[in-house]
């Protein structure tokens, strides 16, 4: 649809760009959930071109980035098990977890293999019937639909030597907790728009009116990112808080019911470590109690968890926007995409890869 | 691997039960699920994340939109003729 590209034409996007600065009238920090929009805002340069005054700080919403240590030490265990088949979307392969990362225990034999879709780790299962298939399944409420009808797929094939090990993570919890920390700066939100996609917006309107913070769903494309910023500084203006949709063409008030049956039928409501931040509440799911034969934390007892190691990373304090990535003293130093120390730089969506990638050279990174 | 792309569903076919699609992104095709979207028909545009679409796309909701902007900017130039004159 040719029609797609206008939501990058520059001369729409100059005009919002325009309107923000003329709206704007002092000091406001907005947060961008989703570490796509991150990279999508870095890369097109936006924090630099909008008024000195408005800051965006980076969310929680890069699954990589926030998937807990344990969780991948116990991926690695399953892994290096000769049994085991272990597949997972290619960006977890870097992740270190409190001693080696996928990567290393394939190297080491370990039969860990990268798929795109969960059904193509169902499609491993029905031809590898002698082995035992395990699907690292991560994510927000984006790919927490995937993995439900993959493993109400392999229910339906009768494929028993199928398996999920869950760590599906919800956003609006971590929202919650963000504005609840002493620590918090943020006035308004830019919610991820392809969460919402599958959500709705219903579950913001509760935060919006109980914190008094407007948010706004938001697309990826440049004028999607600056109408979503527009939307944010406009209620913020105006003294108002509540949720608004400036990515209509996708997010409908009641997201897609057919993905939220599916999630409610497989998934439960749990809660979840996050990395570098801790345990949050009901911030999660879990597979439910019948799916349990199709449950690898209950089919592979889990090794002992010694806690994570202490490192320099600060990752979960950019994750939670109290800083930014050139604040760490490790930064394109000792940490960079090819020897990374959090998983924060690994990620394809993590903010220190982007400020690595697009802000380095240019010299500015450390400025807002 | 959270991102998620539009796509055109190009064929609509049945595989191990489940409604399937090969979906063309500019010209790259891939095979998407589209359980998520069950009445979508061929030629629909459709937002793909995993393997799996989950919204179809609003066409009306773009063209709503573009017809927005085109009066904003058209308005924006008459404004600035106006201020500017030649
Ligand atoms: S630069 Fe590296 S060490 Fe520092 S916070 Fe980011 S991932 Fe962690």
């Amino acid at each position: 649809m040719k029609e797609l590209a206008r939501f990058r034409d520059p001369a729409v996007a100059q005009r919002v760009l325009r309107e923000i600065h003329e709206t704007l009238s002092k000091p406001r920090v907005i947060m961008e959930i989703c570490g796509g929009q991150t990279h999508a805002l870095l890369r097109h340069g936006i924090d630099q071109l909008l008024p000195a005054g408005l800051e965006l700080v980076h969310g929680p919403g890069c699954p990589v980035c926030v998937t807990p240590v344990e969780i991948i030490d116990q991926a690695i265990a399953l892994a290096a098990r000769p049994q085991v088949v272990f597949t997972t979307f290619g960006d977890m392969m870097r992740v270190p977890g409190s001693g080696k990362d996928l990567l290393t225990v394939k190297s080491e034999g370990g039969d860990v293999r990268i798929v795109y879709s969960p059904l193509d780790a169902v499609a491993i299962a029905r031809s590898n019937r002698d082995r035992k298939v395990v699907f690292l399944a991560i994510g927000f409420e984006t790919t927490a639909p995937n993995t439900a009808l993959a493993v109400a797929q392999a229910h339906r094939e009768r494929l028993d030597n199928f398996s999920l090990l869950v760590s599906h993570m919800l956003v609006p919890p971590a929202m919650r907790a963000l504005l609840q920390s002493p620590l918090n700066r943020v006035q308004a939100f830019l919610a991820a728009g392809h969460v919402c996609a599958v959500t709705g917006w219903q579950p913001y309107e509760r935060i919006a009116e109980e914190f008094g913070v407007p948010i706004v769903v938001t697309g990826f494309e440049t004028v999607d990112l600056l109408r979503g910023i527009l939307g944010a500084v406009r209620q913020l203006e105006t003294g108002e808080a509540r949720v608004e949709n400036a990515y209509e063409r996708i997010v409908k008030k009641e997201g897609n019911p057919a993905a939220l049956q599916q999630i409610h039928r497989v998934f439960e409501v749990c809660d979840r470590s996050w990395r570098g931040i801790g345990v949050l509440p009901e911030s999660g799911w879990r597979l439910r109690p019948e799916w349990a034969a199709f449950d690898a934390d209950k089919l592979f007892p889990a090794p002992g968890f010694a806690g994570p190691a202490v490192t320099e990373c600060i990752s979960g304090l950019i994750l939670q926007g109290a800083k930014k990535p050139p604040q760490c003293p490790a930064f394109a130093v000792r940490c960079t995409p090819q020897t990374p120390l959090g998983a924060t730089m690994v990620s394809g969506e993590g903010a220190c890869a982007a400020y690595y990638r697009y802000r380095k050279s240019s010299g500015d990174g450390h400025g807002r | 691997m959270c991102l998620a792309i539009p796509g055109r569903v190009i064929r609509i076919y049945e595989e191990n039960g489940l409604l399937m699609g090969e979906v063309d992104f500019g010209g790259v095709i891939k095979p998407a699920c589209l359980a998520y979207v069950p009445d979508i028909q061929p030629d629909a545009y459709v937002l793909v994340h995993a393997g799996f679409a989950l919204q179809r796309l609003d066409e009306a909701e773009v063209r709503t939109f573009h017809e927005l902007w085109q009066d904003v900017m058209d308005a924006g130039r008459q404004k600035s003729l106006g201020e500017h004159p030649q």
